[in-house]
């Protein structure tokens, strides 16, 4: 597109620069990729050939993660967590998407701006607040009602959860509030005029078309609740998520199985992410 | 519809987000700034949990390394940023261009502590550069590359290179090519275009960026702490050891609000510095 002569001696620079980015930025990845199949216990190089036990072994001096039984809870709890995030904070995006497009109301720039703000916000005072906010209340509760109602709002699942929905909520909200502003409003007046009552309306037109965009914050919505370390970190109790788990054996060492916990998760994170943009390409169109 | 339908529509969808933003958000740093500001015993108003950190000459000292810090590294992953969304946007071919947005975009799709962990995995002693290195026969005994302030550097710049590349990616779209041929022709050289017709178009996107990639920073504990061990000497690390190691909550509180406050005031001063206008540029 630049046929200056002072472009193409700068053109030569760029491809060499972005060779640069490539390596930096998948570099890393790579050499975790090979390690995690490396046959050398100390999860470094040299190679010493190829071996699927930091996936699946368990012998006295190896565990796999598949043989890791705190790995696969660990697995588990994040699992469950993130489907009930996702099912929560896409309700919500679909709530206020209707509520910011169909409905005027006093103070409503205000609340859209306050709705920004848990992207805003740091995780750890995200994470800290509600940690103090919820503290508070789970003693009123046990005061008033009884030790051991309040428990649910002290560290543990829950917690984590509406940690977690506080900013995912606000980043569907984002993704359904820009697609449904792209609605035209006649086709649920036509659905209307043909004799379709208005939840009927709603629910065969309007939530139709808002279908992809509702896949595509929901895959957002679990992949930011799968990843996320700073504001469960202060949440989670005795049942640490994946990321919470790993963090607290990286203190004490890297091994070779979580090379493979790693690409594990990058494999089901990439493929995640993958699908994301298909949806948002579609929704673009 | 009715007037009383619609209000009556109105309320059932105002209900469920106020709860959330209410209950999730706005109530929790409510309690934190009150609780910020109540003694831990006594439960009386007091400044003493504010006092207590500006009088400590150690706090002070992590809360100006952070700041600067994460000035440093924003700036450091702009002019690694830059170029990228340049060579995306206006100079890449189409499979370039889809390498390095997939370069760009495949680290933020792994979780953040995976990206420390490869780190981690190149830069400790018996890591992968150490080995290289012994190998080549540069070195002859195992070095540590953790814990170092350029380790730590290096992670950030990796975690928020997406956030500082896509909106200057964005602002740079909109640069109609034939205004760079145009300052060619006008007798601009590489430099002086970049300076008078790309960065002043890209400014709104650098702005963004910038913004974004200083808050992620300020914010961060991962890969702080992963990185940089004991001598990561990080803000956030100071709150989590108020509220979970000393289960000091009006100190965590009052530490919570501080990082909170300079990050608005510090974006605040430098929009108005620069003389942009956020709502404008997002």
């Amino acid at each position: 597109m630049f046929r200056r002569e002072g472009f193409s001696l700068s053109k030569s620079l760029f491809y060499f620069y972005a060779v640069l980015v490539l390596i930096f930025t998948l570099g890393p990845l790579v050499i975790v990729t090979i390690l995690a199949f490396n046959n050398n216990p100390s999860a470094s190089f040299p190679w010493q050939g190829f071996t699927l036990d930091w996936f699946k072994a368990s012998t006295p001096d190896r565990v796999g993660l598949f043989d890791d039984a705190r790995m696969m809870h660990a697995i588990v709890v994040s699992l469950k967590v993130a489907v009930v995030v996702t099912i929560i904070s896409v309700a919500l995006g679909v709530n206020n998407a209707f509520l910011f497009v169909r409905h005027n109301f006093a103070g409503k720039n205000a609340l859209y701006l306050i709705m920004l703000g848990p992207l805003v916000v740091p995780g750890v005072v995200l994470g800290t607040s509600i940690l103090a906010f919820s503290f508070g209340i789970a003693n009123g509760l046990d005061k008033i009602f009884g030790a051991g109602t309040g428990t649910f709002l002290r560290p543990g699942f829950w917690l984590v959860v509406f940690g977690q929905v506080s900013f995912v909520a606000t980043t569907t909200t984002l993704i359904l509030t820009a697609r449904l502003k792209r609605f035209d409003p006649a086709l649920e007046e036509a659905a209307l005029d043909l004799g379709a009552s208005r939840a009927e309306a709603i629910r065969e037109i309007t939530l139709k078309f808002l279908a992809p965009a509702m896949i595509g914050a929901g895959i957002i919505a679990f992949l930011f609740s799968f990843e996320n370390f700073n504001t469960t970190y202060f949440l989670s109790g005795s049942d640490p998520t994946v990321p919470i788990l790993l963090y607290s054996r990286l203190r004490f060492g890297i091994t070779p199985e979580i090379n493979a916990v790693s690409v594990l998760l990058m494999v089901v994170t990439g493929a995640l992410g993958f699908l994301s943009s298909v949806f948002q390409k579609e929704d673009a169109v | 519809m009715s007037a009383s339908a619609r209000r009556r529509g109105l309320w059932l969808l105002l209900i469920p987000m106020l709860l959330w933003i209410g209950l999730l958000f706005v109530l929790p740093h409510l309690k934190l700034f009150y609780l910020s500001f109540i003694s831990r015993r006594g439960g009386e108003f007091t400044l003493a949990n504010y006092l207590y950190f500006f009088q400590n000459p150690l706090y002070r000292k992590i809360f100006v390394r952070t700041a600067v810090f994460s000035t440093l590294v924003t700036l450091l992953t702009l002019f690694i940023s830059f170029p990228i969304a340049f060579i995306i946007t206006k100079v890449a071919g189409k499979s370039l261009k889809a390498m390095l947005l997939l370069a760009v975009i495949l680290p933020y799709w792994v979780s953040e502590l995976i990206q420390a962990f490869t780190w981690m995995v190149i830069f400790r002693e018996s890591g992968v550069l150490s080995y290289l290195l012994q190998r080549l026969g540069i070195v002859n005994q195992p070095i540590e590359f953790l814990y170092h302030d350029t380790t730590i550097a290096i992670g950030l710049i990796y975690t928020s290179l997406l956030f500082m590349t896509i909106p200057i990616m964005n602002s740079l779209e909109t640069l109609d090519d034939s205004l760079i041929e145009a300052a060619y022709d006008l007798g601009g050289n590489f430099w002086s275009t970049l300076r008078e017709v790309i960065i002043p178009h890209a400014g709104p996107g650098i702005m963004v960026g910038s913004i974004m990639t200083f808050m992620l920073n300020l914010g961060n504990y991962v890969t702080v702490t992963l990185l940089g061990g004991k001598n990561s000497l990080w803000f956030t690390e100071i709150i989590y050891n108020q509220f979970i190691i000393r289960f000091n909550q009006n100190k965590g509180s009052a530490f919570s609000v501080i990082l909170l406050t300079f990050s608005v005031v510090f974006v605040w001063i430098v929009l108005k510095i620069t003389k942009q206008d956020l709502s404008e540029a997002m």
